[in-house]
């Protein structure tokens, strides 16, 4: 097959230049893996695949456009080469596009263990024998998991070339391993579904998969008789999962893109207090062996920890470089490229730093309130920060957590909520690329019962 | 559509280079071990999207994406192997990785492929929106700028885009069908940002699409509405009051509101997590689910709309499923798996994003039936609720029967009368009673315009839903006013 590399890069960029691009990038990004997935006890499934994309950003003076294909043979490049260039020709010339100030691509990488030295793609049956064990666990954990969505091992590799016409050239790879189980507990006709997970780039870091499969039952059964609480305000203590989605929304409000199209309610609150003072939240690209570490981002700018709140106050923007010159800021190395588009925004490894509190001490410092551990649906409006979402969890009384709840929505708005976070827990576990600890927000609605 | 499209079943045999013979040999190699079925699926697809922000229409993109996708089924067992390079080779590794799944070794069957399954002609385009040229699409894009900045002076940002895809793809089956189909699909959205000059920032958001012709968004200036109707309610958004919270009486518009049925009860009819037991409906078939003036339907053969296809991707040509009648539960949706599982019939659900996954049971068009009240009857019945118009997005917890779909445009019923504007909300119920609440349906089924988007098990396939003017006695709505 023809493989793509720097060599075919080079001439890719050179062709552009020749059809008549002014600049140009390439991103070329391929993968294989293998996913396993067992359902009480049995084979299920077995997916392995094998990909490959290029892409291309051109430029004909400020006008740009961007293309991808499947189509490796160097003639059909060549031609979605002139595409390319015929299709930035037709876009409206915008002052602010472009290739990156050369002088912020960097020198150098930094070494980053992206992948797993010592393992490769799992076979099907090192990983099928995985799920089996984590689903076992789960089926026997307790009498009332009757059921299983089943269990799923995933492995995989990926590589990634990033080139453009003023010299950049950087290429990494990377591994990811992950396992995931799906009990059913039942009692009566009840049933919950319950979810657990653990994922690393190194094999020997995942978590064992019997505590996983525990795990994920313990979480199924905790949920069985779950009841609607009445309509009431309470405080509300978001467990780590879902608190790392409540990081994950401000730091989507804080990018470029949402900023300058005028749909985030953070606009214009730089260096402002958007958090209680207790509150620091970082994102931090060049953790080495961290999910979401990258030597470069998406443009060929170098990745970098920094804050995107430090005691409450908001001292960044998520910014690319196109987001960044409309807002007339630096680039903060958070250009997140796929194949087939423009840059946008991403966070990199996204933590609140913990606090002084078990999680136990948050909760129970509540007399009435509710401990979420799931939330459905996407009302979050990104413009206002009204928020208001399924959710389910445990009630709290007297400081302990007694039945589960279900079937009621909790509301507020975003900037309250993060200026209202009153505990913060010290139970950070970097489970997955967005982490945070326990968080306990003073007040939120409870939609319910009447 | 083109010439060399009239017969898309030759496509990939005459652009990869592949024979019939060479398909048989490649199912053969997927079958050497004891199997129940085997099919190959292939995809050619070509997007385009344009994008306009702040009047300029500065984002282009287009993308060329090939692949075939092997699955061997044993039992309840699924192997699945897929490449981007089709090739003979490719596709014979694929085999070998996908028939893993089954451990005997068998006779290869004799397979002839060449049936050809009967299809629907539901979107014979002449064109897709591809072969308009550039210029025109973007000029469209400015002119729905300057209608929605007209609309009114609030109006401070709109973003607009339009995008088209055409997606051939053939599916042969170790049963020696194959089936091909060409499908065009187009979207075109608006957003619009509009400031109350007081701190007050609010977004309005409509579009429409299907698998229809460019002319289609010219047709009656349907441009123009979207760019009127995404203005409108971030006008009126502005004005919106916090939100009631607690158990109320919901009337929902005609429409788009249709996504309380794909949340609440399509999803868990899906075969697939039936067939497990897994769902709230789960042996539930021929019981009382909802009132009796409810009568819900999925349609895949409805012409030119997003969620149709002339056949799904396994093949088979797709049908209407009656999913409740007068509020009796009847059927699921079914791909071939399942359906066999089940022993029931496939009901042409068997839907993937792309060849880099395996089909699973999916909706296509999902939707209430007209009942015989009038929308003002029901609004004139109501003395205290909330009246739900546009929504966002929604989902469900198949296993316990919680959804939630999330309104954007909603006001206050008060005394019988339409009054204030409320914020955006949140309304969560239960799938398996909420339509037993239903107490009144109107004679004024819509179904959406045709932006919708279903998500499952990391799969996005369009779809449609469709709903009539209908009071529900009692939904939670997430409001933040306790």
């Amino acid at each position: 097959m023809a493989s793509f590399d720097v060599a075919m890069a080079e001439w890719a960029l050179a062709e552009a230049k020749k059809k008549g691009a002014t600049a140009a990038e390439i991103l070329y990004s391929s993968g294989e893996s293998l996913a396993a997935g067992v359902r009480l006890g049995e084979t299920e499934k077995l997916t392995s695949s094998r990909e490959r994309r290029l892409g291309m950003r051109v430029f004909v003076g400020q006008s740009s456009a961007t293309a991808s294909t499947a189509e490796m043979e160097r003639s059909s490049i060549a031609d979605f080469i002139a595409d390319t260039v015929t299709l930035a020709r037709l876009t409206a010339a915008d002052p602010w596009s472009g290739l990156p100030d050369p002088v912020l691509h960097p020198a150098s990488f930094p070494e980053l263990s992206l992948s797993d030295p010592e393992c490769g793609i799992l076979d099907a049956d090192r990983a099928l024998q995985i799920a089996r064990a984590a689903e076992k666990a789960a089926l026997g954990a307790d009498s009332r998991i009757k059921n299983s969505e089943g269990a799923e091992f995933d492995s995989g590799r990926y590589q990634i070339m990033l080139a453009n016409s003023q010299g950049f050239c950087g290429e990494y790879e990377g591994s990811s391993f992950s396992l995931v189980v799906q009990p059913i507990a039942q009692d009566g006709n009840a049933m919950q579904h319950g979810y657990w997970y653990t994922t690393n780039r190194r094999f020997a870091k995942l978590e064992d998969a019997e505590a996983v499969g525990k795990t994920a039952a313990a979480r199924a059964v905790r949920r069985l008789g779950a009841r609607k609480v009445k309509t009431t305000r309470v405080p509300i203590v978001f467990d780590p999962e879902m608190a790392a989605g409540l990081i994950r929304t401000l730091a989507g409000a804080a990018s470029g893109p949402a900023l300058y199209k005028g749909t985030s309610f953070l606009i214009d609150r730089l260096g402002q207090q958007v958090a209680a003072p207790g509150v620091t939240i970082v994102d931090d690209g060049t953790m080495p062996g961290a999910l979401g570490s990258k030597p470069f981002d998406g443009e060929g700018l170098p990745t970098r920890r920094q804050h995107l709140v430090e005691r409450g106050t908001l001292r960044t923007y998520l910014l690319d470089c196109y987001s960044a010159r409309k807002l007339n800021l630096a680039p903060t190395g958070n250009a997140a490229r796929s194949v087939g588009s423009a840059p946008t925004v991403s966070t990199t490894n996204l933590y609140l730093e913990p606090g002084q509190y078990t999680p136990e001490q948050v909760i129970g410092s509540v007399k009435k309130g509710l401990y979420v551990t799931e939330m459905i649906g996407f009302g979050i409006n990104m413009v206002t920060g009204d928020y208001s979402r399924g959710a389910g969890g445990l009630w709290i009384e007297d400081g302990k957590l007694t039945y589960p709840v279900q079937e009621i929505t909790i509301a507020s708005n975003l900037k309250d909520m993060f200026l209202n976070i009153e505990m913060i827990g010290n139970d950070l576990h970097w489970r997955s690329s967005v982490v945070s600890p326990t968080l306990k927000i003073a007040e939120m609605t409870i939609a319910g019962a009447s | 559509m083109s010439k060399e499209l009239a017969h898309p079943e030759r496509f990939f045999g005459d652009r990869f280079g592949m024979s019939e013979r060479a398909l048989e040999r490649i199912l053969g190699t997927a079958l050497e071990r004891k199997a129940d079925h085997a099919d190959l699926y292939f995809e050619y697809k070509n997007s385009e999207a344009l994008g306009l922000e702040e009047s300029m229409v500065n984002h282009t993109a287009k993308s060329v994406s090939h692949g075939v996708g092997v699955r061997v089924n044993a039992e309840e067992r699924t192997g699945y192997a897929y490449s981007d390079e089709v090739t003979i080779d490719r596709m014979r590794l694929a085999a070998e990785a996908a028939r893993a799944i089954a451990d005997q070794r068998a006779e290869v069957p004799a397979l002839q492929i060449g049936t050809p399954v009967p299809r629907h002609a539901l979107y014979d385009v002449e064109t897709t929106p591809l072969e308009i040229p550039l210029e025109k699409r973007a000029r469209l894009l400015e002119d729905i700028d300057r209608t929605a900045r007209a609309h009114d002076p609030r109006v401070k940002n709109v973003i607009a885009s339009i995008a088209a895809e055409r997606k051939i793809v053939m599916v042969a089956t170790s049963e020696g069908t194959i089936a091909a189909d060409v499908q065009p699909l187009c979207r075109l959205n608006v957003s619009v940002v509009a400031e109350d000059g007081k701190g007050g920032r609010q977004i309005g958001t409509f579009g429409g699409g299907g698998r229809v012709e460019y002319e289609y968004f010219l047709e009656g200036e349907r441009w123009r509405q979207y760019a009127l109707e995404a203005a409108r309610q971030a006008i009126v958004n502005l004005d919106a009051d916090e939100a009631p919270a607690g158990e109320m009486v919901v009337v929902l518009g005609p429409g788009w509101p249709g996504i309380l049925l794909h949340e609440a009860i399509g999803h868990g009819l899906e075969g697939d997590f039936n067939r497990k037991a897994v769902s709230a409906f789960s042996g539930r078939i021929g019981q009382k689910v909802a009132s009796e003036l409810c009568t819900v339907v999925d349609d895949g053969t409805i012409p030119l709309r997003r969620g149709s296809l002339n056949v799904d991707d396994e093949g088979t040509p797709t049908s209407r499923t009656v999913l409740i009648e007068k509020g009796i539960l009847r059927g699921y949706l079914q791909d071939r798996l399942n359906a066999r599982l089940m022993k029931m019939k496939a009901t042409g659900n068997g839907r993937r994003e792309s060849f880099a996954y395996a089909p699973m049971p999916r909706m296509t068009n999902t939707f209430m039936l007209a009942g015989e009240s009038t929308p003002e009857e029901i609004i004139k019945s109501v003395k205290q609720g909330l009246y739900a118009v546009s929504f966002g997005g929604g989902q469900v917890d198949i296993t316990n029967g919680k959804f939630v779909f999330s309104a954007s445009e909603a006001y206050l019923i008060e005394d019988g009368h339409v009054t204030r504007p409320v914020k955006g909300a949140t309304l969560i119920g239960n799938g398996p009673d909420v339509l037993t609440r239903v107490s009144m349906v109107a004679n004024d089924l819509a179904l959406d315009s045709g932006v919708g988007t279903c998500g499952k098990d990391g799969q996005s396939v369009p779809v449609g839903v469709g709903l009539p003017t209908i009071r529900v006695d009692g939904l939670t709505v997430g409001g933040t006013r306790a």
